[in-house]
């Protein structure tokens, strides 16, 4: 490094931690410099999450140093990391949705008059906070439980603001948000640069990465492989880096048309609270890909057609014969399987094992389609599924939430192949996975499709959408707002979401 | 494998039955040091058959503390049960097997009705179970007109006091304790089967276990009608064993809970095992015959509930993390 460069702000020397003997991080080098955005990237496993714990308070490190603002610091608890200037914004956000805007952003250090708290100067400052980083139309006497994810990411990080931080750790901010969500949010983080904070971002998605950033740290097994300058840098280099693959194997080939057999199903006319209009045919063997904007209803579709959230009106069909998903258990028995976006919320029973987890399905149904099976047979069709779908898992009795993102989802993916399914809903299959597991689940949802299940994938990611699907349509405003083919552009699918180009005709 | 999976610790998985077994060990050490004598087996056989009754309840509650619910009737539902047989019996021989069979259908019923006032009307089973707890009471004491009426048939109280005689070895083993060695085993079974299971993924995210086709209401009530059963067992027992009285079951519902997560089963539901209750509600017992041998006042067992329950949800929380 020159001397021309500004000193660091964030300076990490050879910090190494081991959880129970196992080593986690070892001697990590990472500086952040004032108003530099940098990106850690790396496999889940590789030791971000840790590495970020360690920064921020959470962990302390068994060997190195952390330099912050020019001293030395050992931080013991989060609170102390935050005293000394470095705010943290969570993958998953950790704000009171029943309290206002200004009072999470004071929680715990309220200001006060005369031993009460001043309702006042405590929404002005919050109003100012606001103001400051041009988002003064949030109104701080708004409950958060009302506001969307993205806005709920803007408080946590006035929060921080209003805490002083000069380091922001931001962990997969983008997990949660739309498109033009994540527009703000690159905004958001630009106006922060500006202010000389300096990020530490945490992301799978490269292309946020790579517009954001202005240096990357890649993680591999728990040490830092290479930061490099983003300017001179590839996509292609940099997942090398990560996994040793090129990009361009990501993807793997689309249905050809003599592949598509019969349609599985159809709707007519279908809708919900949260849907309208609904009209779709879904063959055998294709990926019927489903994008959006967050709260367009491509979610909600999902889960209509699996009976979660079911349909009041309109017209059902499974291979042509008239059906009521009223539940799941209903869109069970007629075949259809549904991955949730949410995997710790709907996915996995977090402390049950890997084998119960993927036994739950046929549990519940008391039984494997077409015939019932005995206990022991089930079973050792389930041991076959995950082999199948390469699940890394030390043993079956493990709990799930000691896996990876990647591996959880091949596990609950597993749960629902062993209903030989014959219809899969897919909401954000690979949310939250790393890049290695996501062409691995990539590769399954096409093979799955290959061997004659009809697949509707919903995808918030454009590369995603338009590399998997053989078809897209997108929603808009709980409709369908027009049908893309295979050859679709990343321009066609927003232009249709955010509704500046002219609608399908019906 | 990769990196940053913690290795197992042999035998001790979180919510594992390890802990358990080195404090009902230590009790035990502990227990024969001061009475040499509890060991020998007439001593043991009466202890395991006293403890029959609890252990039952810990085993019942076991259920529905895992589907992530709270049964706080089953005392006054033993309670209830005791005066019911008494007055219906009222010393009366021939009555005996009819009248078990009548308690126990109305085991299944409160355990029904909390299930299906927690399941379908939405009212968290710690207010269902306690409005069960307050009904059971006031009905018992309008029915008896305050006083327990009628009595229990010796060939009721059979089960609860009596025993095989003259076993080789053993001595004697009490009927209790045969009533409670079947009930374990079918309370393993329920905890292995397709049921037992699924319970558990219930308790542990019911939104899962719903979306992977699960009739989580179903599983629910389940659970309570166990409870009740249990309860039913646990009354017939302690009937036979102290007769009729209005608190033949007071506080039984805080013993079998205590029990249940001193024996590592997570309040809030979806980790556990049904062994580890049970082997809870035994150290329990173990622990106040210990401080009867020491003698620590009785009136102090409460207390000790009390900071048990406080000391094993805390030590709970120190777990394994997940990343």
């Amino acid at each position: 490094m020159s001397g021309l460069l500004p000193s660091p702000l964030l300076a990490l020397r050879g910090i190494g931690k081991s959880f129970l003997g196992v080593r986690v991080l070892d001697g990590v080098d990472l500086q952040v410099r004032p108003g530099e955005v940098h990106a850690v990237v790396g496999e889940n496993g590789a030791g971000k999450s840790t590495l970020m714990k360690v920064v921020s308070g959470v962990h302390q490190p068994d060997e190195g140093t952390v330099e912050f603002a020019g001293a030395q610091r050992t931080f013991r608890s989060p609170r102390e990391a935050q005293q000394a200037g470095i705010g943290i914004v969570h993958q998953e956000l950790t704000l009171l949705p029943e309290r206002t805007v200004a009072e999470n952003v004071w929680l715990g250090r309220e200001p006060l008059r005369r031993g009460l708290v001043d309702r006042g100067a405590m929404l002005d400052r919050a109003a100012g906070l606001l103001a400051s980083i041009g988002e003064g139309s949030l109104p701080p006497d708004t409950r958060v439980g009302r506001l969307g994810v993205a806005q709920q990411q803007v408080v946590e990080i006035v929060k921080a603001l209003a805490l002083d931080a000069r380091l922001l750790i931001m962990d997969e901010p983008t997990a949660a948000l739309a498109d033009h969500e994540v527009d703000q949010l690159y905004t958001l983080v630009r106006r922060l640069q500006e202010h000389g904070m300096g990020v530490l971002y945490v992301s799978h998605r490269l292309k946020e990465v790579f517009d954001l950033s202005s240096r990357i740290t890649v993680l591999k097994d728990g040490r830092a492989v290479t930061t490099l300058d983003t300017a001179d840098t590839s996509a292609d280099r940099l997942v090398r880096h990560m996994v040793g693959r090129e990009l361009s194997s990501y993807y793997p080939d689309r249905a050809q048309p003599q592949e598509l057999g019969p349609v599985r199903l159809t709707v007519r006319g279908a809708g919900n609270r949260k849907l309208r209009g609904i009209d779709l045919r879904l063959r055998a063997g294709e990926v019927l890909g489903v994008g959006g904007l967050q709260g367009s209803g491509r979610s909600a579709l999902a889960r209509a057609l699996f009976g979660a959230a079911p349909f009041g009106t309109g017209q059902v069909a499974v291979d042509g014969a008239p059906v009521r998903l009223r539940s799941p258990r209903a869109a069970m028995r007629v075949g259809i399987a549904y991955v949730s976006e949410d995997r710790k919320g709907e996915g996995i029973v977090a402390e049950q094992s890997v084998l119960d987890n993927a036994l739950l399905a046929v549990r519940a149904v008391r039984a494997v389609p077409p015939v019932r099976v005995s206990r022991g047979a089930r079973t050792a069709r389930v041991r076959e599924l995950l082999a199948a779908v390469e699940l890394r898992a030390a043993r079956e009795d493990q709990e799930i939430r000691f896996l990876s993102g990647g591996n959880q989802q091949k596990v609950v993916l597993a749960r629902w192949l062993a209903l030989a399914p014959r219809i899969l809903l897919f909401d954000e299959p690979t949310r939250g996975i790393d890049v290695g597991a996501r062409s691995a689940i990539h590769d399954l949802v096409r093979r799955l499709a290959r061997d004659g299940a009809a697949v509707l994938m919903v995808s918030s990611e454009l590369p995603e959408l338009l590399g998997m699907s053989d078809r897209i349509i997108v929603m808009r405003d709980g409709r369908i707002a027009g049908e893309l083919s295979a050859g679709a552009t990343e321009e066609e699918v927003v232009a249709l979401a955010v509704g500046t180009a002219r609608e399908a005709a019906g | 494998m990769r990196i940053a999976r913690p290795p197992r610790l042999p035998g001790f998985r979180s919510g594992g039955l390890a802990p358990i077994v080195v404090i009902l060990a230590v009790l035990l050490v502990l227990l024969s040091a001061r009475q040499p004598d509890f060991f020998s087996p007439p001593s043991l056989m009466s202890f395991l058959g006293r403890s029959a009754p609890i252990v039952l309840l810990a085993a019942g509650q076991y259920f529905v503390i895992v589907s992530g619910e709270l049964d706080l009737s089953v005392g006054s539902l033993v309670t209830a049960q005791v005066v019911v047989a008494a007055r219906l019996i009222d010393g009366d021989p021939s009555a005996g097997w009819p009248v078990v069979v009548l308690l126990l259908a109305f085991g299944v019923a409160v355990g029904l009705v909390n299930g299906l006032v927690t399941t379908w009307l939405r009212v968290p089973s710690f207010i269902t179970t306690l409005g069960m707890f307050l009904i059971l009471v006031g009905a018992v004491y309008l029915w008896s007109d305050g006083a327990p009426k009628g009595g229990l048939s010796e060939e009721f109280r059979l089960l609860g006091r009596s025993a095989f005689e003259d076993v080789p070895a053993l001595g004697r083993i009490p009927y209790a304790l045969l009533v409670l060695l079947a009930a374990a085993a079918l309370a393993l079974v329920l905890t292995r089967s397709d049921f037992g299971r699924t319970l558990v993924a219930v308790g542990g995210n019911p939104r899962t276990a719903e979306l992977s086709g699960v009739r989580v209401g179903r599983a629910k009530t389940m659970a309570f009608v166990l409870s009740g059963l249990a309860a039913t067992l646990a009354a017939v027992l302690i009937g036979g064993y102290s007769g009729v009285s209005f608190q033949a079951g007071a506080g039984l519902e805080f013993g079998a809970i205590t029990a249940a997560v001193l024996g590592g089963v997570a309040l809030g539901g979806g980790r556990g095992s049904v062994v580890g209750a049970m082997l809870g509600a035994l150290t329990l017992e173990t622990l106040f015959t210990l401080m009867n041998f020491y003698g620590v006042s009785g009136a102090l067992e409460p207390a000790v509930q009390g900071a048990i329950i406080l000391f094993a949800v805390a030590a709970a929380s120190f777990r394994v993390p997940s990343r």
